[in-house]
C-alpha cells in the first residue's frame, strides 16, 4: 500500500533566481532597477560636479526678475519691466492662440478635403489627392517659412497704399495686407453690448433645449418638428433685434493710414498668419487622410441596410454613416491636434514669440539658465498633452463598441 | 401548316438585327466626362472651379519656370537677364548647389559621400526586397562601418575596431545563446566591450593605416545632413522601439512604469525642446571636460525621440495580435524570448510596417527641424549661408521650392515602397 505523502518541501537556492520563471522576473527587474538608479545618479552627479551648475546655482528666482525684453504680440499688457514670469504667461496664451486658430482651421480644411478626395468628380478627386500629398510629404518647417516669405516679402508696404491713386487698396475699405502683417477692424464694446452677448448666448440655449425638446417629441410621439430654420433663426434674430434695439452698441475701429503705418484696427501679424496657415494646412492633409480612412472603414452593407429600411440619403449619413465613422475619425484627429500644438513651438523660426520663443528663447539666452527654463517648457507642453490624451481615453471609453 | 402560317403573318425577321452602336452620350470620351467631371449641378460647378484654379496656377507657374534663368552670378544678373518678365533665377541653384547638398563638406571629396550614398541604396536593396538573396545582407551589415569611414574620413582602423567588437560579441552571443537568450545577450555585450577596451590600446587616432583625410562633423551638411541623420537615427531607433514596446507589454511592473514614463514622456513633448537639450543641457549631465560632437548629441536626442514614437507603433502591432498566438508559443513550451523572436515578433512587426513608415517619413522631414538650433542641414544652409549672401539675398520661391521638391521625392518614394511591402506581404485573401 502506498500512502500519500506531502509534496517535498523545495528549499529555496540562489540558482533558482536565475532558472525559476518564479523568481527570474523578480532578478531582472532587480538588475534593472538598479542599473537605472546607477545611470541616473551617473547624470545627477555629473550636474552637481559641473563648474557652470556650481557656480550659478539652480533655482527658479529668476523667474521673478524683471525681463528687459518686449514681446510683438501681447494678449495681455506686457511692458520689458515686467517679469520673466510674466514674459512666459504671454508666451504660453500665444501658443495656445495659434493652436486654437489651427486647430479650428485644419478641421474645416481636413474634413472638406478628406470628403472631396471621395468625390466621384475626378478632376476635384485628384486635386485634392496632390494637396494632401504634396502637404503630407514636405517638412512643416519648410512650409512655414514659405508662407512666411509670402507675408513679408511678396506683400505691398503700408507706402503702397498711399495717395490719390494708391498700388494697392484695402479689402472692403477694411481690411489692409501689408508686409507688416494684416490690419482688420477692432470690435468697440459701448454700453449695452454686455445685453447683445447675453442675448446670443441664450439664443444659443435655446436653440440645444429646442433640438433635444424635438428629438423627444419625435421618439415619444412621432411628430416631427422642424429643426433646421427654426435653429437658423434663434441664432440670428434676437441677437440682431437686441442689438438695433439698443442702438448698435458693438461697433468697429477700422484701421486707416497714418504716418508711415497703419493706425487703429487689430494688427495681425506675418509671424502669426504664416505659422497659423502654415500649421492648419499641413495638419489639415493628416486630417483628411483620417476622414476619408474613417469614411472608407463603415462597411458598404450599413449605407445598403439603411437604404433598404428606407431612410433617405440624408438621413443614412447623419443617422448611420456619419456616428460610426466619428468613432473611427475622432482619435486620430485628436492625437492631430496634439501634433500641431506640439508643432506650433516651430514658432520660434518665424519669431513668433509663443513659449518656446519667450521662455525656451529669450529668457534662457539672457539668464542663461537653460536646466530651468527647458525643464518648465517640457512641463508646460507634457501638461497639455497628457490633458489631452486624458480627454481622449474618457472619449474612447464611453464610445467603445460595448460587445457580448 | 407553313402555308397558313406564312398567310397569317405578314413579315418574319430571319436574320438577327445587327447591334447597334450605343448612343454617343453613353460611349468614350463623353461618358466618361459626363460620369466622371459633370455628373450633377454640384459636380459641374466644382468641375468648372477647379478647371479654374488649375489654369490660375498654371500662368502662375509655367512662365515662372520655363523663363528661369540657370546662368547668373547673383540676383542683380538674373534680373537684367529676365529684364522685367516673370521668370525663376535657377541660377542660385545651379551655383551654390554644392552647399545644398553637402554642406562645407571639402569639395575634391565629394566622390565619398556620393559612394555612401550609392552604396546605402545597396545595402538596403535586400533589407527592403526580400526576394534578393539573403547572403547580400552580410554587405548592409558592413554598410554602417564603410559608411562611416567614407563621411567622417580618418583613419580605416577605427572602424574595423568598432566592427571586430560586434563580431566578437556576435560570435560569444551564437555561443551562450544555446542555453539562454539573456546569458547569450548579456556574454555579447560584454565580450564587445571587453574588446572595444582592448583594441583602444592599438587603434589609436593618429593611426594613418588606409586613412582618409578626416572631416570635421560640423562641415557636414546640406541635405546630406538630413539623410544621415534620418538614416541613422531611423535605424538605430528601430531596436530600441521594439525593446520599449516590448517593455511596455511586460507583465513586469518596473520595467512597465519606466518604459510607460519615457514613452509618454518623449511624445508629450515636442522634438524642438529635446533639441535644445542637445545643444545646451545635455553637456550639464556629462562628465566635465567630454566633448561630445553637436550631431552626436542630436542623434542621440532625435533617436529617442525616433523610438518612443516606433514603440508605440509596434505596440500596436502587439496589440492587435490575436491571444491565440501568445498562448499558442506557451503551449508549444517556448520560453518568452523564443516565442517573441519566432512567432509575435514577426507576425506584430509585418502589421507595424505601415506605422513604422509613417514614422520613418515623420522623422526624415523632421530632421529639418536642426536649423532651428544653427546646425546647417538643408532648410539651414538656405535660410543661413545662402540667403543671408548679397549675391542672392531675395531668392526664396526657387531656394524653398528645391528643399520642398527634394523633400517630397523622398518621402513620396519612401510611402509608395511602403503601399508596394503591404500589397507583398498580405496573406490574407481579399
Amino acid at each position: 500500500m502506498t500512502t500519500l505523502t506531502d509534496p517535498p518541501q523545495e528549499s529555496f537556492r540562489l540558482s533558482m533566481l536565475l532558472n525559476d520563471t518564479r523568481y527570474r522576473s523578480y532578478t531582472f527587474q532587480f538588475i534593472a532597477l538598479i542599473l537605472i538608479i546607477a545611470f541616473f545618479s551617473w547624470l545627477i552627479n555629473n550636474a552637481i560636479n559641473n563648474p557652470t551648475l556650481q557656480s550659478n546655482g539652480v533655482g527658479f528666482g529668476f523667474l521673478w526678475t524683471s525681463a528687459g525684453y518686449d514681446i510683438n504680440q501681447q494678449p495681455i499688457p506686457f511692458n520689458s519691466q515686467d517679469t520673466h514670469l510674466r514674459a512666459s504667461v504671454v508666451g504660453v496664451m500665444n501658443t495656445l492662440i495659434v493652436a486654437f486658430l489651427g486647430c479650428i482651421t485644419a478641421t474645416i480644411l481636413g474634413v472638406i478635403a478628406g470628403v472631396l478626395r471621395l468625390s466621384n468628380n475626378w478632376i476635384v478627386a485628384r486635386l485634392m489627392s496632390i494637396y494632401v500629398e504634396a502637404f503630407r510629404n514636405v517638412p512643416v518647417l519648410i512650409w512655414i517659412l514659405i508662407i512666411f516669405s509670402i507675408m513679408t516679402v511678396s506683400l505691398p508696404g503700408p507706402r503702397a497704399f498711399r495717395g490719390d491713386d494708391p498700388q494697392s487698396s484695402m479689402l472692403f475699405d477694411a481690411i489692409a495686407f501689408t508686409n507688416r502683417g494684416v490690419y482688420v477692424p477692432k470690435p468697440l464694446y459701448e454700453a449695452g453690448s454686455l445685453a447683445v452677448f447675453i442675448t446670443f448666448i441664450l439664443s444659443i440655449a435655446a436653440i440645444f433645449f429646442y433640438r433635444r425638446y424635438a428629438t423627444k417629441l419625435l421618439y415619444d410621439t412621432g411628430r416631427l418638428l422642424p429643426v433646421f430654420w427654426p435653429s437658423i433663426a434663434m441664432f440670428f434674430v434676437p441677437t440682431l433685434l437686441v442689438f438695433f434695439v439698443l442702438g448698435r452698441p458693438i461697433g468697429l475701429e477700422y484701421p486707416e493710414l497714418r504716418g508711415f503705418n497703419f493706425q487703429g484696427g487689430i494688427q495681425v501679424r506675418g509671424s502669426l498668419i504664416a505659422l497659423w496657415l502654415a500649421l492648419a494646412i499641413y495638419t489639415g492633409a493628416f486630417i483628411a487622410e483620417n476622414v476619408r480612412a474613417g469614411i472608407q472603414a463603415i462597411s458598404k452593407g450599413q449605407t445598403e441596410a439603411a437604404a433598404s429600411l428606407g431612410l433617405r440619403p440624408n438621413r443614412i449619413m447623419n443617422l448611420v454613416i456619419l456616428p460610426q465613422a466619428l468613432r473611427v475619425i475622432i482619435p486620430p484627429l485628436i492625437s492631430q491636434y496634439l501634433n500641431l500644438t506640439k508643432n506650433s513651438s516651430l514658432a520660434i523660426a518665424v519669431g513668433y514669440m509663443d513659449v518656446t520663443g519667450t521662455l525656451g528663447g529669450i529668457t534662457l539666452n539672457q539668464t542663461g539658465r537653460a536646466l530651468e527654463c527647458i525643464l518648465l517648457l517640457m512641463l508646460f507642453y507634457l501638461t497639455i498633452s497628457l490633458a489631452i490624451s486624458g480627454v481622449m481615453n474618457v472619449y474612447n471609453n464611453s464610445v467603445k463598441l460595448k460587445e457580448r | 401548316m407553313s402555308d397558313t402560317h406564312a398567310s397569317s403573318v405578314a413579315f418574319v425577321r430571319e436574320t438577327a438585327i445587327e447591334p447597334a452602336p450605343p448612343p454617343a452620350t453613353e460611349t468614350g470620351l463623353i461618358k466618361w466626362v459626363r460620369e466622371n467631371l459633370f455628373s450633377s449641378t454640384m459636380n459641374s460647378i466644382l468641375t468648372v472651379l477647379s478647371i479654374l484654379a488649375v489654369y490660375y496656377l498654371l500662368t502662375l507657374l509655367l512662365p515662372w519656370i520655363m523663363n528661369g534663368v540657370w546662368d547668373a552670378s547673383s540676383i542683380r544678373e538674373c534680373r537684367e537677364k529676365l529684364d522685367g518678365a516673370t521668370g525663376g533665377c535657377f541660377a542660385v541653384l545651379a551655383e551654390r548647389w554644392h552647399q545644398l547638398v553637402f554642406g562645407r563638406y571639402p569639395q575634391d571629396s565629394y566622390w565619398r559621400p556620393m559612394l555612401a550614398f550609392v552604396l546605402m541604396f545597396a545595402a538596403f536593396a535586400p533589407v527592403l526586397f526580400s526576394n534578393l538573396p539573403r547572403k547580400l545582407l552580410i554587405g548592409t551589415a558592413l554598410f554602417p562601418f564603410v559608411a562611416y569611414w567614407l563621411v567622417w574620413g580618418g583613419s580605416v582602423l577605427v572602424p574595423v575596431a568598432v566592427l571586430l567588437g560586434f563580431v566578437a560579441g556576435y560570435l560569444v552571443y551564437s555561443r551562450l545563446v544555446d542555453q539562454s537568450f539573456a546569458m547569450g545577450f548579456v556574454g555579447g555585450v560584454v565580450a564587445a566591450i571587453l574588446f572595444w577596451w582592448a583594441s583602444g590600446f592599438v587603434v589609436t587616432e593618429d593611426a594613418s593605416f588606409m586613412s582618409l583625410p578626416a572631416v570635421e562633423s560640423r562641415d557636414i551638411g546640406g541635405f546630406m545632413l538630413n539623410l544621415i541623420l534620418g538614416v541613422v537615427c531611423l535605424s538605430v531607433s528601430l531596436p530600441l522601439g521594439i525593446a520599449l514596446a516590448l517593455g511596455r507589454q511586460s507583465s513586469m511592473p518596473i520595467i512597465k512604469f519606466f518604459s510607460v514614463i519615457f514613452i509618454e514622456f518623449i511624445r508629450g513633448v515636442p522634438l524642438i525642446t529635446l533639441l535644445f537639450v542637445a545643444n545646451v543641457v545635455l553637456a550639464y549631465f556629462l562628465p566635465p571636460g567630454s566633448n561630445f560632437d553637436l550631431i552626436l548629441r542630436v542623434m542621440i536626442m532625435i533617436t529617442l525621440f525616433a523610438s518612443a514614437y516606433i514603440a508605440e507603433v509596434i505596440r500596436g502591432g502587439l496589440a492587435a495580435l490575436p491571444r491565440g498566438q501568445y498562448e499558442a508559443g506557451d503551449s508549444l513550451g517556448l520560453d518568452y524570448s523564443q516565442s517573441m523572436r519566432l512567432i509575435i515578433l514577426p507576425q506584430a512587426l509585418k502589421i507595424s510596417i505601415p506605422g513604422i513608415v509613417n514614422v520613418a517619413v515623420g522623422l526624415f522631414k523632421d530632421t529639418t527641424l536642426v536649423s532651428v538650433i544653427s546646425m546647417f542641414d538643408l532648410v539651414g544652409m538656405v535660410r543661413g549661408p545662402i540667403l543671408a549672401s548679397t549675391d542672392w539675398n531675395g531668392v526664396y520661391w526657387e531656394l524653398f521650392g528645391f528643399a520642398a521638391l527634394l523633400f517630397f521625392v523622398f518621402c513620396y518614394g519612401i510611402s509608395q515602397y511602403s503601399q508596394w511591402l503591404e500589397r507583398q506581404l498580405q496573406t490574407d485573401h481579399r
